[in-house]
């Protein structure tokens, strides 16, 4: 079944969808319609959850931990600020090996206060060992959270995901999502049922002191999983594709098998990019497109793959680490260490400023008359 | 990995053999809490109406619901909340190390 939804909408249909078990959220701002919608769709008798309502995101995302625990399939969302405040629970809920599946509108960090697009509040969370997913259109906000709950649910895995959406660009635009049928999801999502779990009947304490003689093999068996879950997301994407006709990995290089310039971008700039190659490639520039999906696990391999055949690189970032540069610029260069290859790092969009097709040709413009930089900021008003 | 002298303390050998997460790692059972005690909380038989009321409100817990209710002096931190909740008087402090 196809619907007209916002990324909101995609992001709550894709929880009812996983069937999850138990929803927490914080209902004000900086809350966004996705725990709105779920909260109607509970009421309505649609999805058999428990929905809780909270005081704080960081006690939204503590209910998450407990319901998850006891092995169930739980489900919040949150944005900006609210993620900030959630900070802490999200390594309880990462070390404690909960497979949770978060929704994160992408917004600017206050002040000033913004509800717009920008990621340093996902990328401030970079170091908490949950996945990191970042979506393009609304129908891959929905099929996102069905595979984030897969992947995370093996047992090799066990880690939870974010999956971000730009805040309005995605949040509040609407497309048209298909919903597939329920026979198709459920045989494609199964129960989640967990070895270990709080179970009166098997008494177990869980997160208790933990010396150092096991504390550094428990943050080994972290990064195990990590790795694991490169290989688990080729895997159920490629299950997804042959049960619904999408394909995903975690990379999307569009028309980069001769390209001379790539643009790596993620996001909603990723769309925009698509159509300035287009434009490009119409007037003979060999340019592609590179958008990294997962910034953790972070696809070294696959996008190394992509750029050793290009001859420069241009990195587009929507946040930045203040000191530094733009936090996937670093990323990508990191992974391409040894590399000749000249690579820029380009700023565009903080703050949810529109990013159009002239600005991203602007890049490769850029990139054309002058040396290679750290931080180019396109656009910005000096 | 080194070997713990407490027999009873789970013994690890490497990280294939370990809980994905810190998950009855049994090391509560070397971490005697009872060290950081500065009061020791003392149930008065006498006094006692066997309401259960301290056994609810220990946080530790370390009180078992016994007849009269006792006290887990392993693991009793001395934090008091039984002392104070107890509505017949029948818990009393007393300074630890004396």
């Amino acid at each position: 079944m196809k619907k007209v939804l916002t990324g909101n909408f995609a992001a709550a249909y894709g929880a009812t969808a996983a069937k999850v078990d138990v929803v927490s959220a914080y209902p004000i701002t900086p809350q966004t319609t996705i725990v709105e919608i779920l909260s109607e769709i509970v009421a309505d008798g649609l999805l058999d959850a428990d929905f809780i309502k909270v005081e704080s995101e960081h006690s939204a995302m503590a209910a998450c931990i407990g319901a998850q625990a006891v092995g169930a399939r739980t489900f919040t969302a949150t944005s900006a600020q609210g993620l900030a405040l959630m900070h802490e629970m999200l390594h309880w809920a990462a070390r404690g090996r909960l497979p949770i599946v978060m929704a994160n509108v992408n917004r600017a960090m206050a002040p000033g206060w913004s509800i717009w697009a920008d990621v340093t509040d996902s990328v401030a969370q970079r170091d908490t060992g949950w996945m990191q997913v970042y979506c393009e259109n609304n129908q891959e906000v929905f099929d996102t959270i069905l595979m984030s709950y897969k992947v995370g649910e093996y047992e090799d895995v066990l880690l939870p995901t974010l999956v971000n959406l730009d805040a309005f660009f995605l949040s509040h635009t609407s497309q048209v999502v298909d919903l597939y049928d329920e026979k198709t999801i459920d045989a494609f999502l199964p129960e989640y049922n967990p070895k270990i779990k709080l179970d009166v009947k098997d008494p177990r304490s869980f997160g208790a002191l933990t010396s150092p003689e096991h504390y550094y093999e428990f943050s080994y068996k972290m990064q195990i999983a990590q790795e694991n879950a490169r290989s688990r997301i080729k895997e159920v994407s490629a299950e997804f594709e042959k049960r619904f006709g999408r394909k995903y990995d975690l990379i999307e290089a569009y028309r980069c098998e001769d390209a001379e310039t790539v643009l790596v971008d993620y996001g909603t700039i990723a769309g925009t990019a698509k159509d300035a190659v287009d434009r490009m490639r119409d007037r003979g520039e060999r340019v592609g497109a590179l958008k990294i999906r997962y910034l953790r696990p972070f696809p070294v391999k696959e996008v190394c793959r992509i750029l050793n055949s290009a001859r420069q690189v241009g990195v587009i970032d929507r946040a930045i680490s203040f000191g530094h540069e733009g936090p996937f610029f670093t990323e990508v260069k990191a992974a391409m260490y040894g590399s000749q290859i000249p690579i820029w790092g380009f700023l565009a969009g903080l703050g949810g400023r529109d990013v159009s097709i002239a600005d991203i040709e602007s890049v490769v413009t850029h990139m054309k008359q002058n040396e290679p930089s750290n931080i180019i900021w396109i656009g910005v008003k000096k | 990995m080194v070997k713990k002298k407490n027999s009873e303390v789970i013994v690890i050998e490497k990280a294939d053999d370990m809980p994905p997460m810190p998950a009855s790692m049994g090391s509560m059972r070397h971490n005697k809490t009872a060290s950081w005690r500065s009061i020791r909380p003392i149930i008065l038989e006498e006094k006692c109406k066997r309401c259960m009321i301290c056994w609810k409100f220990c946080p530790e817990p370390a009180i078992f619901p016994t007849d009269p209710p006792a006290i887990d002096y392993e693991y009793c931190k001395g934090c008091g909340i039984c002392i104070e909740e107890c509505p017949f008087d029948a818990i009393v402090s007393e300074k630890e190390g004396k």
